[in-house]
């Protein structure tokens, strides 16, 4: 991609990098280098962007980290349960060398490896949804902007309806009419599917507004003139010229949305409308702990410090890369 | 204004019956696509042929899928008869259908859920505007103390921390631990029969669900305020001489309150969604504890009925939004 990320932004920005530079120094930089470096100064986005990193990984080696330390997710062990009360033996809901999070009441699973197992639904449905979301959006907030009149009333309408949606409602209505086996998938599959496309269809409004307001003022600019005077017709302006420019505010957007869709598909667990048991998610396991966290307060504190700790790491490391990629930072 | 107020009237009607169509859709087709049949559902146990055929004329569900959509509206807005000859029921306005499960009007069983919904939701944005938006105020008056970056940090967190897990932490921690709180129990008669007990079960809800809210209104408040208080017609106030305080209260605040008040329209929905998870994590029998009951049981109209009455109340009170719009904000033009 040779457009630069934020034109403005390259001028004002190269100046106030080179100013206290040796002179040596000066050369020019691509706006790309001058939001990694002013990234590189914020020490909280980044711990954010480590955890996130850190959290991918466990996600995708769950099953290695499970059986270097844990238990096999779907396995009982009633023998460490008060076979009176069903809560763990031992203190802090039975945490020791051997359950690193301590074992779950009634079953006696591993609360360990459902944790790392359900690390992976939680960020796929978040990664996949935040991608649909991020295609709806940009494709449309852009064609809005971009053609306005009837088009720009239409798609802003649309999106103006989707936001004041009871979303949550209408979600777990679709997901308890959704079959059992549905796009050559079952179980889980489907369930997850269906969290997907619903999570990401409501999602795209916010990326939308964002993208048609940056478009609108972007096709004003000289270079959009410049091209359509060199006669390029308007499908190549939208594509290849305006939307390279989006890619910052894009990207921004698609970090901050992740967070979002984590807690919605955490809250759709929660209410029995997420993946089906056996497969470990978070918002399940805290719906589970209703039951007994008075007397077991440990399995409701570690899927909710999990959903916190991953909530918390991408909104820091969000934060921080919008502010790095701001024109009007320093 | 009246003209205004008569083109959003016109957009409430728009969505109401844009939420009705889709609402409709799913109960009605989504169940001829998976192949189960809700003549069946209402059936219950009975496999009678004959029964199952008579229910099925009774609810109208032999009829073309327009027709039974008219009917649908017809009943909402001025109830409706479900006539088989002489077995004759009336389902009074506004008619959402029957159950499946224990074959009441929905709306019978949805009537004395809505005050609990409704008081969960008002008390709880009543809380989160007031304490958002005066922290974000301090914050941003008192920029790079110690106070502002401990509020901030909070800020994050609470945007970041799920209702279901807060509450269950509060309520670990008030009702179980310190035992500040009674057991939370809502009363049956609500806030008319037991004040106290009603104010008991309330109070917890509404602070985990305004913490959520307020975190992001405290940071909206803060990084808008900063943002007016560079403007020059705040310099010129303080040049002519006004006290700091007028220039905060009078000049600087209100134009802060403009992007909460739009923000405040969009989060109606999400208050809503907010409600659900709260009243499940607190027990609290209100409309979202319905609707996620009946996905338990399967009761598609009781879930249809729900969404059908929260979308009404959060088109009804984004209008309310947009006509506060014109009052804080003088340019906004109403036209």
């Amino acid at each position: 991609m040779t457009a630069p990320l934020h034109d403005s932004a390259g001028e004002t920005a190269t100046v106030d990098v080179t100013a206290d530079m040796p002179a040596k120094d000066i050369e020019g930089r691509s706006p790309g280098r001058i939001a990694w470096t002013r990234l590189k100064r914020d020490k909280v986005a980044l711990i954010g962007g480590v955890v996130v990193i850190l959290l991918i990984l466990v996600a995708v080696f769950a099953p290695f980290i499970v059986g270097l330390l844990g238990h096999p997710p779907n396995e009982f062990h009633e023998n460490l349960l008060d076979p009176d009360l069903g809560t763990p033996k031992g203190s802090f809901g039975g945490i020791n060398s051997d359950f690193l999070l301590g074992v779950e009441p009634t079953n006696g699973r591993d609360v360990f490896s459902r944790i790392v197992y359900g690390s992976r639904i939680s960020l796929l449905v978040a990664f996949l949804a935040a991608c649909v979301s991020v295609v709806l959006g940009s494709i449309l907030g852009s064609v809005a902007g971009f053609f306005g009149g009837w088009v720009d009333a239409v798609i802003s309408r649309v999106m103006d309806l989707l936001l004041a949606f009871p979303q949550l409602l209408f979600t777990i209505a679709l997901v308890s009419v959704v079959p059992n086996s549905l796009w050559g998938l079952s179980g889980s599959g489907v369930r997850m599917g269906v969290l997907i496309v619903v999570i990401g269809f409501f999602g795209w409004p916010y990326i939308g507004r964002i993208v048609r307001g940056q478009t609108m003022s972007l096709r004003e600019r000289e270079y959009v003139e410049a091209a359509r005077s060199l006669g390029a017709g308007r499908v190549y302006i939208l594509f290849k010229e305006l939307l390279p420019n989006l890619v910052a505010p894009i990207l921004v957007y698609s970090t901050l949305i992740i967070p979002t869709n984590i807690l919605s598909e955490a809250a759709l667990s929660f209410l029995g409308a997420g993946v089906k048991p056996p497969t470990a998610s978070w918002g399940k396991m805290l719906s589970d702990a209703i039951n007994t966290y008075q007397a077991d307060p440990t399995y409701m504190v570690v899927p909710g410090i999990a959903i916190f700790i991953t909530v918390l790491a991408f909104n820091l490391f969000g934060d921080g890369l919008r502010d790095a990629l701001d024109p009007k930072g320093s | 204004m009246l003209v205004y107020i008569l083109r959003r009237l016109l957009n409430v009607v728009i969505m109401l019956v844009v939420v009705s169509m889709v609402t409709f859709g799913i109960f009605f087709m989504v169940p001829k696509i998976t192949g189960s049949d809700p003549a069946l559902l209402y059936a219950g146990r009975t496999t009678d042929k004959v029964a199952i055929e008579g229910i099925r004329k009774k609810m109208g569900l032999d009829k073309p899928i327009t027709t039974q959509y008219g009917l649908f509206l017809k009943g909402v807005v001025a109830g409706r008869d479900y006539d088989a000859g002489p077995d004759t029921t009336h389902c009074p306005a506004p008619c959402f259908g029957y159950s499946f499960k224990n074959e009441q009007p929905v709306w019978q069983d949805l009537k004395d859920k809505v005050p609990v919904t409704l008081s969960l939701a008002s008390g709880a944005s009543i809380l989160w505007l007031l304490g958002g938006v005066a922290t974000g105020v301090i914050s941003a008056l008192r920029r790079r103390t110690l106070l502002d970056r401990a509020t901030m940090i909070t800020a994050l967190a609470g945007v970041s921390l799920p209702i279901y897990f807060t509450g269950l932490v509060s309520s670990a921690i008030f009702v179980y631990s310190l035992g500040w709180l009674d057991t939370i129990n809502y009363p049956d008669g609500g806030l008319a029969s037991d004040p106290g007990g009603w104010l008991n079960a309330m109070i917890l809800p509404w602070i985990t669900l305004a913490f959520l809210f307020a975190a992001t209104y405290a940071r909206l408040t803060r990084a808008t305020m900063l943002e007016i208080l560079g403007e020059d017609y705040i310099r010129t106030a303080r040049a002519k001489g006004l006290t700091e305080s007028v220039v905060i209260r009078k000049h600087a605040l209100r134009s802060t309150l403009t992007p909460i008040i739009t923000v405040f329209g969009l989060d109606l929905g999400a208050l809503l969604g907010g409600a659900v998870l709260t009243e499940t994590t607190f027990s609290l029998p209100g409309l979202g504890k319905a609707a996620v009951d009946a996905i338990s049981t399967g009761d598609l109209p009781v879930i249809m009925g729900v969404t059908m009455i929260a979308a009404f109340f959060v088109v009804m009170a984004n209008l309310v939004v947009d006509l506060l719009y014109a009052v804080v904000d003088p340019r906004v033009r109403l036209t």
